[in-house]
């Protein structure tokens, strides 16, 4: 039996904060209302997570979590070897709703950003203000990260998640070392 | 650089995530319209200097379609609002006549 | 000479010698210097030559403003032209060598031009290099090629060694400018409570304020400064940058910030500069003054200096710039420097005042230091070739006439002071002529519009035209709680601090020196001194009428250097009213453009450089692909294996061996960049209906159909096979370009059209590794992987199924896109690899090779199959190509159907798809055009048609092509004539699109 292999294996670097590939994450893109009761529920049994974010939000605990994307759409976080099971789960309970629920676990890359400067690494790629005041744990944004789309969340230990499409994972790569290089860092969030 | 706020997510966006879209609130003619419907659907196009109204995608982020209402003259933002719509809601028309009194675009005013 | 004294030099640290080369000489300077200060030390006064006519050219300013001491700094990968010696930072091992000279600074051949300088007048090259036209291309182009630019290019083969990076950030208030306005203005700010950032383009704080002298609250201004930094320092909402220059502001409160981090310190590591991407609801502009030159002759001789260049000189770095010195002025500043200069020991010769009644308190404290003044005069004439040797002095209110001749080696020239509207200027902000000051300031009712419809920039002190210290502390405290305000915060009350300085008595404007000067005189008073504008030039301009600043700019050249004219523009347009008889603000400015000063091209870029120059897309194989032989083809940000070449092998060799073998074996293409739509709903079926010029919503669960979509305008923009997963979902494959911008288009018309349409779109091109398994032993190899049954029976022509194949969870889709037995299998992305690898594996006993792009484009061409961005280019709608077939007549609306009624579309004479056969076998160049009859307005041969795919087929031996010809489909076996580029025509028949397997026997089993 061949094993699922993340865009990159796993690399990592040092520098001014700590860039690591994570490896692969379950990930489900569900679309629907989300004001819809069953909807939430369904969330619920497939995250763990009792209520749904708010906008510009993420509710993650380690692999499991739910992240706002855009007034009718969750990204769903579970284990990767779990999504299958969870995505069934997930389509029965919606049957009867108007809703789209589709695994993309294998077409994004997910990256940690750890580090006094993580704030600064991302501040150099990303038009967001991303000072301690604007920018906190829970929160999660969408935008580009020089020339690609990407999101990423803050989690309670004030480290980043990224996570952009599989085929530009290199390039993200490459970017986040060349933020974090040695020397670069601003002082200033 | 423009900012706009994208009504959706509530995020003050920078130009570089977002994706024009052109003139807005303009109707679609299919199957059956005359050639001049036709013609002013797909060419013809306001080019004020003042008050303009814009389709704007939030494409680097929650994916968006809005509308945004502004001065192409001193980029005054009157304000963004919803996609679903065929025409201006009417504080936004509020909000410009506060600043232009007198304002008028195409049909609207 | 110039020298350094043993006293003064508050920037310096005469502790820390420094040791730097200037064209390849042996300087030393001290840490703290400016290069500009250093070799002024060393005696180094005349730096370069001037553009136009290779004059000698010397420091004449101390910052920013400097317009000659350009030169060319580092070596190799870090070479870089025109780097102003006023703002780069000493440091040990610089290495710098002058600019626009041959073969020597000293001896330039050049130079020549200044002798014939009556015969280069404004306008020069607008005037000699029209006739006669043949002249263009051999004689005039390569002269003015050789004779454009100031400082070298670096070497081709250079690679900039260093690193860049950009950073975004946001605040309430921005404040350029870290003199005593902006540091006040940005403490008052502070205390409201708002986020303030503080940028400072030198490396010191303060700005000239010490070196100008005065008091605040009774201490020195020096104190005041250290003060009010150590108090910036502690407070928590402040962020303050030295060496951070506000280069640009712009739309919406944007502003950059030009940052040098290592400039100074090249072994430092990280990036070189930092483009700092400021997003601020308010900015402050504390951007100071900038003095005036004075337009005399021989006022570019090397020597002649700005009188507060001269004082920062001997109060910033000890240096001073000559033994003796005269000073000429229309205001009472300059009095400063004849101060500065006789305190540090310096003979000042005399102080020419052009005001007949000379200045006020200052002068009369020069007068007590013995410094003779003489009001009402002036300077007619400075002699001296590579160094000031005399000044020859006259009436202000004269044509020039000498009086007498002071013998100096240094002239200090002040014309009054103009604040750097710059910034305020960039984004609409508008100026008010001050009659009073002679200079444009900005006008504060009619600032830049921010997004709320209120001006976002105020300026502070001398920026404001505030030019006295205790004005410049009240305008810079009002500016910054002002700034405060309008961010949304509650200014603080408190005392401003009072500052105090020696009144000074009204200038005078003097826009020529003397007043009356005759033509000889006029003719060497320099303007522009890098870009060799004259008085004359301006004047001459005039005559010849050019009314417009904006038209007299670029006729003459004034103030189009990388200065940007911060020196000249002003004397320049009073000259050009003057000449124009009209008042000076009617006559108005030039626009000022950012950057402030020329950035570097690598801090635009940022990290955009190298591996990250822009996003490579990779799919799950790209590895594999890379390791065997891949000649890649960007398509998109994709790369694709173009062909796979084996070692020796040519590419036209490999794309033959892979088109014969999948024809005849078996073929694996990675298809992975394919778009793949999901879309699911109620309205689904309906909405593609909408989408595609097909039906849609009939196709059944388990078959694929073709699709073909358009835009409004009723072109062509898109095609793939749509597979009906369920009752309420679709999967639309598009083509590899597609897969954003269709989603894009999808999403659209939901949001903003059909909004009531119960339908959801998701994205899921990049779950998947696709590979299509092409060729006669196609189902052989997925045999032989084992699992689902994919026989004739169980998965026909145009369908697809769930399974799995081998230890793998597919979906294949069993479509063609080369008339082979083909088989489309989706993977997940993350098991791409292994599955190809079990293709690869398996595939060995059926003779497998994997193709790229080439021989897909061959397969698909040899089959009639049309390619989206080959037979489309934006102008073709299907019924040009053939694919009638493929629209609906059933359906009452779809995009484009409309449009496709329209009286162009549905001309008979439109160009329509047809198969080229060379006649000769030869292959068609791409995009040649075919000839007729007659000819067209223009004299030009009509074109009847033209090539749209051309490519050699292995498996017929000959060229074979597509095109759009007119009529074609009715002109079967016709011969058409495309001529080539060299002169040869290539003779080709019109045939059917469809040259290989007809009958489509070959997929069909």
């Amino acid at each position: 039996m061949s094993d699922a292999v993340s865009a990159l294996g796993g690399v990592s670097f040092d520098g001014i904060a700590r860039i690591e590939e994570c490896g692969l994450q379950g990930m489900i893109t569900l679309r629907g209302d989300l004001s819809d009761q069953a909807l939430a529920a369904a969330v619920t049994r497939a995250t763990g997570q009792k209520k749904l974010p708010e906008a510009n939000r993420a509710r993650v605990a380690g692999e499991s979590g739910v992240c706002w994307m855009s007034p009718d759409e969750l990204l769903l976080l579970v284990p990767y070897e779990e999504v299958g099971g969870r995505l069934e789960a997930l389509v029965a309970a919606l049957k009867d709703s108007h809703a789209l629920a589709v695994n993309v676990s294998d077409a994004r890359a997910v990256f940690r950003v750890t580090g006094d400067a993580a704030r600064e690494v991302l501040a150099k790629l990303a038009p967001v203000d991303l000072s301690r005041d604007a920018f906190q744990p829970g929160r999660f944004r969408r935008t580009r990260l020089a020339q690609v789309p990407a999101a990423f969340w803050m989690e309670e230990d004030e480290s980043f998640r990224i996570v952009c499409f599989r085929s530009v994972a290199d390039y993200v790569f490459k970017l986040l070392k060349v933020a974090a290089q040695p020397g670069s860092k601003v002082g200033v969030l | 650089m423009l900012i706009l706020r994208c009504p959706y997510c509530g995020n003050d966006v920078d130009e570089t995530d977002l994706a024009p879209g052109g003139e807005a609130h303009i109707r679609r003619h299919g199957p059956g319209s005359t050639d001049a419907e036709l013609t002013d659907y797909l060419f013809q196009r306001e080019n004020p200097r003042g008050v303009h109204f814009e389709r704007w995608r939030h494409a680097a982020g929650c994916g968006k379609w809005f509308h945004a209402a502004r001065a192409t003259d001193t980029l005054q933002v009157f304000g963004t609002y919803s996609a679903q719509t065929t025409e201006p809601p009417q504080e936004i028309r509020d909000a410009i006549t506060k600043a232009r009194p007198g304002w008028s675009w195409r049909e609207f005013s | 000479m110039s020298t350094r004294l043993p006293s003064h030099g508050r920037l310096i640290d005469r502790s820390a010698q420094v040791t730097f080369t200037f064209n390849g000489a042996t300087m030393r300077g001290y840490a703290g210097d400016t290069l500009a200060s250093a070799l002024l030390a060393n005696d180094r006064m005349m730096v370069g030559r001037s553009f136009k006519y290779h004059r000698p050219r010397g420091v004449v300013a101390s910052g920013a403003e400097e317009p000659n001491a350009l030169v060319g700094l580092g070596q190799g990968n870090r070479f870089e032209p025109n780097q102003r010696a006023t703002t780069t930072e000493l440091f040990d091992g610089l290495t710098a060598v002058s600019q626009n000279h041959w073969p020597s600074l000293d001896f330039d051949i050049g130079a020549v031009n200044t002798a014939l300088a009556r015969f280069l007048p404004a306008g020069f090259y607008y005037k000699m290099f029209i006739h006669p036209q043949p002249f263009w291309k051999h004689v005039y182009e390569p002269f003015i090629r050789k004779s454009a630019g100031l400082g070298r290019a670096p070497d081709s083969e250079a690679r900039d060694a260093d690193t860049y990076e950009h950073f975004h950030v946001q605040t309430d208030i921005l404040v350029i400018g870290g003199g005593v306005a902006g540091l006040l203005a940005a403490r008052n700010a502070a205390l409201s409570g708002a986020r303030v950032l503080l940028i400072e383009q030198t490396a010191h704080w303060g700005g000239r304020a010490p070196v100008d002298g005065g008091t605040v609250d009774g201490a020195p201004v020096d104190k005041f400064v250290e003060q009010i930094v150590s108090e910036l320092e502690t407070m928590a909402n402040v962020t303050m940058r030295l060496r951070c220059m506000g280069a640009g502001v712009y739309d919406h409160g944007y502003a950059l910030g030009y940052e040098r981090l290592t400039d100074h310190d090249p072994d430092a590591p990280g990036p070189r500069h930092r483009l700092w991407r400021i997003r601020a609801r308010r900015i402050v502009t504390a951007t100071g003054a900038i003095e005036r030159p004075l337009s005399f002759a021989g006022n570019d001789v090397p020597g002649v200096m700005l009188a507060g260049a001269m004082r920062d000189y001997v109060v910033n770095w000890g240096v001073a710039p000559g033994r003796r010195v005269v000073v000429a002025t229309n205001n009472d500043d300059a009095y400063r420097t004849a101060i500065t200069l006789k305190q540090a020991g310096v003979d000042v010769v005399r102080v020419l005042d052009a005001r007949a009644a000379g200045g006020g308190a200052l002068m009369e404290e020069a007068r007590s230091l013995g410094i003779r003044v003489d009001p009402g005069r002036a300077i007619a004439k400075v002699s001296g070739g590579k160094r000031v040797k005399k000044v020859a002095i006259c009436n202000q209110d004269g044509i020039g006439g000498a009086r007498e001749d002071l013998s100096c080696d240094a002239v200090a020239m002040s014309g009054g002071w103009s604040p750097v509207v710059h910034l305020w200027s960039h984004c609409g902000g508008k100026l008010a002529w001050d009659e009073d000051r002679a200079h444009f300031r900005p006008d504060p009712d009619r600032p830049p519009l921010g997004a709320d419809g209120r001006g976002f920039v105020v300026t502070a002190g001398a920026a404001s035209g505030a030019l006295a210290l205790d004005a410049v502390l009240d305008d810079a405290a009002a500016a910054g709680k002002a700034a405060a305000k309008a961010a949304g915060h509650s200014p603080r009350r408190g005392k401003t601090p009072r500052g105090e300085t020696t009144p000074e008595a009204a200038m005078e404007p003097v826009w020529l020196m003397p007043a009356r000067a005759d033509t000889p005189l006029r003719m060497k008073s320099w303007l522009d001194f890098q870009n060799d504008v004259k008085v004359s030039d301006v004047q001459l301009a005039a005559r010849e009428g050019y009314e417009s600043v904006e038209h007299t700019k670029r006729y003459t050249t004034l103030g189009m250097a990388t200065d940007q004219g911060k020196l000249s523009n002003i004397n320049g347009l009073a000259i050009l009213a003057d000449a124009l008889e009209a008042e000076i603000p009617k006559v108005g400015t030039t626009t000022f453009r950012p950057p402030y000063t020329p950035i570097s091209m690598g801090a635009i870029a940022g990290e955009a450089r190298g591996e990250v120059f822009q996003p490579i897309r990779r799919t799950p194989m790209h590895d594999w692909h890379e390791r065997n032989g891949a000649d890649w083809e960007p398509v998109g940000h994709w790369r694709r294996p173009f062909t796979y070449l084996r070692p020796g092998e040519t590419v036209h060799d490999a794309v033959n061996r892979e088109v014969k073998n999948t024809r005849e074996n078996l073929g694996l293409l990675d298809a992975s960049t394919l778009g793949k739509l999901v879309v699911k709903g109620p309205d689904a079926g309906r909405f593609l209906d909408m989408m595609y010029t097909n039906m849609m919503s009939t196709l059944k669960v388990g078959k694929c159909r073709y699709g073909l979509m358009c835009s409004e305008n009723g072109f062509l923009i898109d095609d793939g096979v749509v597979a009906r997963i369920d009752e309420d979902t679709w999967l639309c494959h598009t083509t590899t370009g597609g897969a954003e911008h269709i989603h894009a288009h999808m999403e659209e018309w939901l949001q903003t059209e059909w909004w009531d349409w119960k339908v959801h779109v998701a994205n899921l091109t990049e779950q998947y590794a696709q590979v299509a398994v092409v060729g006669p032993n196609a189902r052989k190899v997925l045999e032989t992987l084992g699992g689902m049954d994919l026989s004739k029976e169980a998965l026909a022509f145009m369908e697809w199924k769930d399974g799995r194949i081998g230890e793998f969870d597919a979906r294949v889709y069993r479509i063609s896109f080369s008339g082979e037995l083909s088989y489309e299998i989706a993977v997940p992305a993350s098991k791409g690899q292994a599955f190809w690898d079990a293709l690869i594996e398996a595939g060995r006993a059926f003779g497998v090779m994997p193709y790229g792009t080439e021989c897909l484009h061959i397969l698909r061409a040899e089959k009639g199959f049309i390619m989206i961005g080959d037979e489309t280019d934006g102008t073709v709608i299907p019924q040009d190509l053939g694919l009638s077939w493929a629209i609906s007549k059933k359906k009452e609306d779809f995009l484009g159907k409309r449009a496709q009624q329209r009286s162009h579309m549905t001309d008979p004479n439109r160009w329509k798809l047809v198969g080229l056969e060379t006649v000769d076998g030869s292959v068609l160049p791409d995009g040649a055009y075919a000839v007729g009859e007659g000819v067209n307005a223009n004299g030009q041969r009509n074109t009847v048609g033209r090539v749209t795919s051309t490519y050699h087929s292995a498996n017929l031996g000959r060229g074979i092509a597509m095109g759009l010809v007119l009529n074609g489909p009715d002109r079967m076996g016709e011969v058409l004539e495309f001529p080539g580029t060299d002169g040869t025509v290539f003779k080709a028949k019109i045939v059917d699109p469809v040259v290989y397997d007809k009958d489509g026997e070959k997929q069909n089993v």
